[in-house]
């Protein structure tokens, strides 16, 4: 489990100071798949860096703590201070347009191989690699080839088998899918899915396509202006959403088959650019497992968030 | 009734490799959409990538030259053999929106620079005339002229600088506008802004469009027709509302049952393990 306390995360900027993430306490439990959802600057990214231990300057943790349950191979406790030494061991990371991640000028192959102290027998780890990858479906041409000689999805592909190769205990991914056209996306949802109940790790799904959350989360995060606004299971989150914010955002997916005007709402909230809720940063229970900021439906405090 | 789009027999060939040893890719094979309607209409082109739909685009937009057949906007020739030779005709006929807006307009130059030159070169207007349709224009996507005039790219957010490439595509006031791709560079919640806005632009200001997306939620909400491409072909074309409820080929059943939906599963969640 991972615990986050009151954490506060900031951008310095001159003499300004920005928190993305603003106090946001929270328990993340073993083994589910947990969607995190949020317009853009809702801090959502820095989130993901401050769990994956990724600080460098400007941004710094100002307040606050988080606690992995995790052990590393040694044996010893995995905390914010050495979880570095957990990278693609315990901890894995798929970034942003992850597909242009990948080394354009070296083999994927050399890149599988490149990973520090699994095994020093690197035929070994390759030869595991080439039954991995067959495994999620790639053919085993794809190992010898340079990234520009593969497809986007094949790309994406790639990066969750480097990323989920080594059977890490947590895999963050941050927006895994966006780029992607439907039929590839649910290609690489499913084998994420299928993954996840086969390691039975814990998956932090950043995605602003409410749909996915929909179809491949067991709980939803929902922030707003650097705070927890609701987090709760998916399918409480879903049927019966109790910030104003989470029905915003379930209701502005245009839905094939409804022609409500739907979608119109998301356009007056964004449009202003202003804040339209002011998130406390204390969760109620409304059920259980269930948890909720309260609304605050004021013209917001312009020093919240970024 | 007009025809607003009408392509026939469009064909686009690419070669791929060395003089001597080259592949032929048919990007296009016999594209033929005809709409024909009194009122103006979005026409949604969707299909995966790699499905020549960017092709398509281009081609109307006079970026690439058919390798054969044409095509007519407006009940104008615009692409292809016997259309309209003037640029500047063709370009108060049909404008392009494209995909990335930090591509489109350059980092070194002051955005609204390029609105004013669409008004005096294509428009052929004077200088007070251009500068009351540039801020014409950017009032109609909702920006005020006052605080676009004189800044740079990288001082708006990507969805303010696609709504300005939609006021600069405005000034010659086309009857088509081209759109490839607009909203997928842009911030997920602020996508819908665009997406209204085409929908505004075409009950209010009569302006056309064909809208190029993967996204078939957007497709569907703001189409009134939508062709599906596959490897160069359109596999389906029809009234948004039929092709969507009623899929009839293969290709677009796939398309369809791919979409993450919030209604049904495409497998069961299991319960985590806790």
């Amino acid at each position: 489990m991972i615990s986050i306390k009151d954490l506060q995360v900031s951008y310095r900027l001159g003499t300004r100071t920005i928190h993305a993430v603003d106090g946001v306490t929270l328990n993340i439990p073993d083994g589910c798949i947990v969607g995190i959802a949020g317009e853009s600057g809702c801090g959502k990214s820095t989130l993901m860096k401050a769990i994956y231990g990724d600080i460098t300057s400007p941004m710094q943790l100002s307040r606050g703590s988080i606690t992995y349950g995790l052990k590393s191979a040694k044996g010893r406790q995995v905390t914010a201070q050495n979880i570095r030494e957990e990278w693609f061991k315990s901890i894995s990371y798929v970034p942003q347009s992850s597909m242009n991640s990948l080394n354009p000028v070296i083999r994927i192959r050399e890149q599988f191989i490149d990973f520090p102290g699994t095994d020093s027998n690197k035929k070994r780890v390759l030869e595991r690699a080439r039954a991995y990858m067959g495994k999620l479906g790639l053919p085993p041409e794809a190992m010898d080839s340079y990234p520009h000689q593969l497809s986007g999805g094949m790309r994406q592909r790639m990066m969750i088998g480097l990323a989920t190769f080594f059977q890490p205990e947590l895999i963050i991914a941050d927006e895994p899918t966006t780029a992607l056209d439907v039929v590839v996306q649910k290609d690489i949802l499913m084998l994420l899915m299928e993954l996840q109940e086969e390691m039975k790790n814990t998956i932090l799904l950043v995605s602003h396509d409410m749909g996915v959350h929909y179809q491949v989360t067991h709980k939803m995060l929902i922030m707003y202006a650097g705070r927890v606004v609701e987090y709760g299971d998916t399918d409480s989150v879903f049927s019966d959403p109790q910030h104003p914010y989470t029905k915003m955002l379930i209701d502005s997916l245009p839905t094939i088959g409804d022609d409500s005007m739907r979608g119109l709402m998301a356009s007056a909230a964004g449009a202003s650019g202003d804040r339209a809720y002011r998130v406390e940063p204390i969760l109620h229970e409304v059920k259980p497992g269930h948890f909720v900021a309260q609304a605050v439906a004021a013209p917001a405090a312009q020093s919240v968030g970024a | 009734m007009t025809f607003i789009l009408k392509t026939e027999d469009l064909n686009k060939e690419y070669r791929l490799g060395s003089f001597v040893r080259s592949r032929k890719i048919q990007a296009l094979n016999d594209v033929n959409i005809t709409v024909e309607s009194e009122t103006p209409v979005v026409i949604a082109v969707v299909g995966e990538s790699g499905s020549g739909k960017t092709t398509l685009a281009k081609t109307l937009l006079r970026l690439e030259t058919p390798t054969s057949g044409r095509a007519i906007v407006y009940d104008r020739p615009v692409v292809g053999v016997g259309s309209i030779s003037s640029r500047k005709e063709f370009l108060s006929t049909v404008q392009p929106i494209f995909q990335n807006p930090f591509e489109a307009f350059s980092r070194y130059r002051p955005v609204d620079s390029y609105l004013h030159e669409t008004a005096r070169r294509v428009a052929n207007m004077g200088e007070k005339d251009a500068e009351d349709a540039v801020a014409d224009a950017l009032d109609s996507v909702g920006l005020d002229y006052r605080e676009i005039s004189g800044k740079y790219t990288n001082q708006f957010s990507g969805g303010e600088l696609q709504r300005i490439s939609v006021a600069r595509a405005l000034i010659p006031q086309p009857q088509l506008i081209v759109a490839d791709e607009p909203v997928s560079m842009i911030d997920a919640s602020r996508r819908m802004i665009i997406i209204n806005l085409f929908k505004r632009l075409r009950d209010e200001a009569g302006r056309s469009f064909v809208y190029i997306t993967h996204d078939l939620a957007t497709a569907y909400y703001i189409s009134d027709y939508i062709a599906v491409m596959n490897k160069g072909r359109v596999v389906e074309f029809g009234k948004a509302r039929e092709v969507m409820s009623n899929p009839q080929h293969d290709y677009t059943q796939l398309l369809l049952s791919s979409i993450p939906t919030t209604t049904s599963r495409w497998r069961p969640r299991l319960r985590a393990a806790s």
